[in-house]
């Protein structure tokens, strides 16, 4: 009987290893293992053995059927593995054709500018103001130190609509009505974003409607120095710390001392080029110490109080920062305009 | 402002510094230059030759055979110039000069004939054509003046200036001239200012007063007016110099009497004008306010229409000038002018703009009045120019003048303290700083100890207080100088407020679900301002808001909807072949009730939207599909659904709108925008495919949001969900149905969404039927089968009843 397990041990195996799919493995099975497997005959013929040698064929029987089963059970996984790959090859797909698009929105370009601009002064502890489009003449100019026949309205000739309302030439109204809100009694920093309009005819370097940003903070014992700190400060964040900032004077009736910000010229490093004219220089932003009139009308009383302020153009940070070159491109919406900028 | 260099060097000792780096110190200083340009080039070998006989070339029609004395030989030079001719002094440029853009000259034969070097026009020696005047753009030139034979043309004709393009902001009225920049230069160089010279040689005995009165009737107006007589006068071209200065300033010479006032305006920043005294035709001189409707012929030969707002200058009857914008034309000198009456007047500003503002002239004269000219140089400008007449006119100035005088001439007291400058600087300068900033602005003052009262000259009228001094330490002590430091104040905290964060929140939210932001205009035009208005805002009826003097048509009024411009911007986009637009704007519009406005304006936020063209766009697998209400709808729902808010949809009727695509978004029964489909024949005139639209008026969002959301916990009892679908008639709207099932099913369905919608073959005519997925939901137990039911019967009797729905089987 011995004789008859080993060669049964020997054809299993072989049959297992020859198997090609799981039906004939099954098949096997039964063959081998089932209740009337050839196995179980050999077991059934025990009964013919002495008692000594019982035991000894029993164990035997047991291995060769765990030996049988386990060759099973290898080769079922590696025909489930074959069939299984031979599925997934099957399946395969063109990975190259376009997949299903999801549309995606985004900002745009003035919008990204605006925010950055933003979040970089609310952390230097800012808070943001808005205020009307249509402003009235005592905020839009004579709050800031612009009575009527002031030879300065010039610089912004303005929509008006009556004699009293106008389109605001700049978002200065909001700092006026902000001081006048805190009624002189406390110190603030704040920055105010929003469209302008100005009399301009549309081209490539002008448009009637703008954006600014200005910014406005009022204390007790504000340097011009501060401002410069601050100017630079955000220059460095807004355009790279390899930038350098140059102040020089200028004239702006609602500051005094008045600055012009220029940056060094990123194209030519200050070499001078095309996009700086040649100076080396940039213009970024104007500024200066708030002007004592103003914070006089605006209810803070220049003795105790100083303060700086500052604005900036949106479109033409955008302008220099991404190369636009026509101010109009913020306003036609072309697609493919937006599309390049919506990650920024 | 055009400054020339070589002109500005007359006034200060400009040494070896370049052009360039002078224009950075001017500029780094407070005024900007904003550009440099050169007249020529400096060039060797070309000289002044006069030209001793001029005979056609023996075999060229078109050339000239010149022999041309240059001072060392007589040179035989051809020529092909229309305007050469024997006699003229004219540009040589002998064998061996080299012109600008490496022209070498050399002797060379001509159609057989020699030529030992060029007669030049000024283009040749590289000046530029606006420097160039007017009858020698297209010859060679001829000099006019006395000049030497064999003299070097470098500094004759001015070639190696440089020409300073001044940004002068309104401030600084006093760099609109050559002796206030001067004063500017000198303080950064730290040099001294040379006066020009006002001496007046003549010795007549009559008197101006004899030929002229001064009156002013209109004083408020003219502080100073100063009338100088000259005789004798002859009018011909200004020396080479004041033509060369002029140029470089950009104003064309015309003749001596004439250039000589320019010369002085722009020297001094003070306007004149010269009357031919015969054309005059009077001896008084009368200003006043010009009367209603009267009449004056400018010298542009325009006649102008005056108001009581005017001010003019007339001979006793008739006006003879504008004040500070324009002479008249029958007064004007002419050829045959023997006798001038010069005036230096101090104008009223404002006056000057105003009617510069009425009759569109402005003038480098008008300029100046309206910024403020120096009260004491005005009459030292008549007393300059009389010095020029008389030397380049051979006028003979006749003694004083007739004036009349009632001009402040007192200089403002600014007083500065060393540790206050400092402390608004953040610098620390010392005292001997301070006061060497002040000599060398040439301000008078006194020290004493750390306080500085300094005297103000006339000629800065831009400085009246602490903080414009301050100005001038610090320009002059350099901003590059200035420490950078921070704020010492309290901290802040910084932020966005409620709205702020909400507004971007929604802007993401927005863009999340496909759409990409723009920027409109808010001005529009006569029909945009009409359309796609909010059926809330129409309520208001809003009066259009219009500029009173717009640009253009095409900006015109104040939007009252942000639709407009939007669908303008799809249409661009599709005229360029992009298809495919989803977009939305978030900004304001503008609502006022009153017929005439008066106060401002109601600004209403509001986001809108609009969408055109195919929104699924996957074609290779066939999915297309265009744009359609329910995707517009479905962007609208998510975006609430967002902000936790709960809104309504009602059809409604709007002009412009596809009458039956087309909702109005409710909130708690208020309209607070509305969506749907831009009707066709809009969409058409536009070249739009069809095309949808949403407006949601963000500040009622603002006002009904509520920041916190409140904890629910998630339910631990299972939800046991139900379909029904009911058949009803065509008209009845899904929504209504929906919203009586969550009535009635309440509080026990948490939800009910519809899950499909049939009309066919397998219904009866008129008739539709709704499927509807209910979840049912206990937040405190497992519920049992027979209360959900109870509750499905409710629902059903209550379509029933309501909108004779019955169960589809
Ligand atoms: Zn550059």
């Amino acid at each position: 009987m011995k004789e008859q397990l080993e060669t049964i041990q020997q054809e299993a195996l072989a049959k297992i290893e020859d198997a090609e799919g799981m039906t004939s493995l099954q098949d096997i099975r039964v063959a081998y293992l089932g209740k009337k497997g050839s196995i179980t005959k050999v077991l059934k013929g025990m009964g013919q053995l002495s008692p000594e040698e019982r035991p000894v064929i029993g164990e035997m029987a047991n291995k060769v059927r765990n030996i049988i089963t386990e060759a099973i059970e290898e080769k079922a996984a590696k025909l489930e593995e074959a069939a299984l790959n031979e599925q997934l090859e099957a399946e395969t797909i063109d990975v190259t054709l376009p997949g299903r698009k999801v549309n995606v929105g985004g900002p745009h370009l003035l919008t990204s500018i605006v925010e950055e601009i933003e979040d970089l002064f609310i952390g230097m502890g800012y808070e943001i103001k808005e205020g009307p489009e249509v402003e009235t003449d005592y905020y839009n100019f004579e709050a800031l130190n612009l009575p009527k026949d002031h030879p300065a309205r010039d610089m912004q000739d303005s929509f008006y609509i009556t004699n009293e309302l106008l389109l605001r030439t700049h978002t200065s109204p909001v700092q006026a009505r902000t001081m006048e809100s805190y009624k002189g009694e406390r110190p603030f920093k704040m920055i105010c974003p929003g469209k302008v309009y100005r009399r301009d005819s549309d081209d490539a370097t002008h448009s009637h409607q703008f954006t600014q940003i200005e910014g406005l903070l009022v204390d007790k014992n504000v340097r011009m120095s501060d401002l410069k700190g601050t100017l630079d400060k955000f220059a460095k964040q807004m355009f790279g710390k390899d930038r350098e900032i140059r102040l020089r004077p200028s004239y702006f009736p609602f500051t005094e001392p008045s600055v012009e910000m220029d940056i060094s010229c990123k194209v030519c490093n200050g070499d001078g080029c095309s996009v700086c004219k040649g100076t080396g220089w940039i213009e970024i932003l104007g500024g200066g110490m708030v002007h004592p009139k103003v914070l006089e009308m605006g209810g803070y009383d220049p003795s105790v109080y100083s303060g700086f302020a500052f604005g900036m153009g949106p479109e033409r940070i955008a302008m220099l920062k991404y190369g636009v070159s026509d101010i109009r491109s913020f306003y036609m919406n072309d697609i493919r305009f937006l599309k390049q900028y919506h990650h920024a | 402002m055009y400054v020339s260099y070589n002109w500005l060097n007359n006034y200060v000792d400009l040494g070896d510094i370049s052009p360039e780096e002078l224009a950075e110190r001017i500029t780094k200083s407070g005024i900007e230059v904003e550009g440099i340009e050169y007249v020529g080039e400096k060039v060797n070998d070309v000289v002044v030759g006069h030209v001793l006989t001029c005979e056609q070339h023996p075999n060229a029609d078109k050339l000239n055979l010149c022999q041309v004395d240059v001072g060392t030989e007589t040179l035989q030079i051809i020529c092909g110039a229309p305007n050469v001719a024997a006699g003229q002094k004219v540009v040589v440029a002998k064998p061996g000069a080299v012109l600008p853009g490496n022209f070498k000259i050399k002797k060379v034969k001509l159609r057989g004939v020699e030529s030992n070097g060029m007669i030049c026009s000024l283009q040749e020696l590289g000046v530029k054509e606006k420097f160039v005047p007017q009858e020698f753009v297209d010859g060679i030139y001829v000099f006019q003046d006395e000049v030497e034979i064999g003299e070097d043309v470098t500094p004759l004709l001015n070639l190696n200036d440089a020409v300073f393009e001044l940004d002068v902001l309104a401030n600084r009225a006093d760099a609109l001239s050559m002796m206030g920049v001067a004063y500017e230069v000198a303080a950064i160089l730290d040099e001294q200012v040379t006066y020009p010279d006002e001496t007046i040689e003549s010795n007549e005995s009559e008197c101006a007063e004899d030929y002229i009165t001064v009156e002013v009737a209109a004083q408020e107006l003219n502080k100073y007016y100063g009338a100088f007589i000259i005789k004798d006068v002859v009018i011909k071209p200004s020396p080479l110099w004041i033509q060369n200065y002029l140029l470089a300033a950009g104003i064309r010479p015309i003749n001596n009497v004439v250039d000589i006032t320019n010369y002085v305006l722009l020297e001094y920043g003070q306007p004149l004008h010269a009357f031919d005294y015969d054309r005059f035709a009077s001896n008084t001189v009368l200003v006043r306010r010009a009367n209603e409707g009267e009449e004056i012929v400018t010298l542009d030969g325009q006649t102008r229409k005056l108001t009581r707002e005017n001010l003019v200058i007339t001979n006793g009857s008739v006006p003879t000038a504008l004040a500070g914008v324009m002479g008249g034309l029958d007064s004007e000198v002419t050829d045959e002018t023997s006798t001038i009456l010069l005036e230096a007047a101090y104008f009223d500003g404002t006056t000057v703009r105003k009617t510069v503002k009425q009759t569109g002239l402005r003038s480098d004269s008008s300029t100046r009045f309206e910024k403020g000219v120096d009260p004491k140089r005005v009459r030292k400008a008549g007393e300059r120019a009389c010095h020029l007449l008389e030397k380049y006119a051979d006028g003979k100035v006749l003694q004083g003048l007739s004036e009349y005088d009632g001009l402040d001439y007192s200089e403002k007291t600014v007083v500065i303290e060393t540790d206050r400058v400092n402390e608004r600087l953040g610098s620390s300068m010392k005292n001997e700083e301070i006061a060497d900033i002040l000599h060398r602005l040439q301000f008078i003052f006194e020290q004493d100890g750390t306080t500085f009262t300094i005297q103000v000259p006339t000629r800065r009228q831009d400085i009246t207080i602490f903080e414009d001094m301050l100005e001038e330490i610090a320009r002059i002590y350099g901003y590059d100088n200035l420490p950078y430091t921070l704020p010492k104040g309290e901290g802040q905290v910084g932020g966005l407020n409620h709205v702020q964060q909400l507004k971007r929140n929604i802007k993401s939210l927005l863009e999340g679900l496909g759409l990409m932001e723009n920027k409109t205009y808010s001005l529009t035009d006569e029909h945009d301002i009409e359309k796609l208005i909010s059926p809330e805002i129409i309520k208001k009826s809003p009066v259009p808001i219009a500029l009173a003097r717009p640009m253009s048509e095409d900006h015109k009024y104040l939007r009252l909807s942000i639709l407009p411009g939007l669908l303008q911007s799809l249409s661009y986009n599709q005229a360029r072949n992009q298809m495919n637009i989803a977009y939305y704007e978030i900004g304001s519009i503008f609502v006022s009730e009153e017929e005439q406005i008066t106060k401002q304006p109601e600004e209403i936020l509001r986001a809108a939207g609009a969408i055109t063209g195919n929104w699924v766009d996957h074609p290779w697998q066939g999915e297309v599909k265009p744009v359609d209400f329910y995707v517009v709808k479905g962007i609208v729902e998510g975006l609430f659904e967002q902000l936790k808010l709960s809104i309504q949809f009602e059809p409604v009727k709007l002009e412009d709108m596809h009458p039956g695509r087309t909702a109005v978004i409710k909130r708690n029964g208020q309209v607070i925008g509305f969506l749907g489909q831009v009707h066709p024949l809009l969409a058409k005139r536009l070249d739009l495919k069809e095309t949808y639209v949403f407006d949601i008026n963000l500040d009622a969002v603002f006002a009904a949001y509520e920041n916190e959301p409140s904890y629910t916990e998630i339910p631990r009892y299972p939800a046991i969900s139900r379909d029904i679908a009911f058949i009803l008639d065509k008209e009845v709207l899904a929504g209504d149905v929906q919203a009586r099932i969550a009535e009635t099913g309440a509080p026990l369905v948490k939800s009910v969404a519809v899950f499909d919608v049939y009309e066919g073959e397998h219904l009866e005519a008129g008739k539709k039927s709704i499927a509807y997925h209910l979840v049912y939901q206990d937040p405190e137990k497992t519920l049992k089968d027979e209360e959900v039911e109870a509750s499905y019967q409710e629902i059903v009797k209550a379509i029933s009843d309501e909108f004779n729905g019955y169960v589809r089987s």
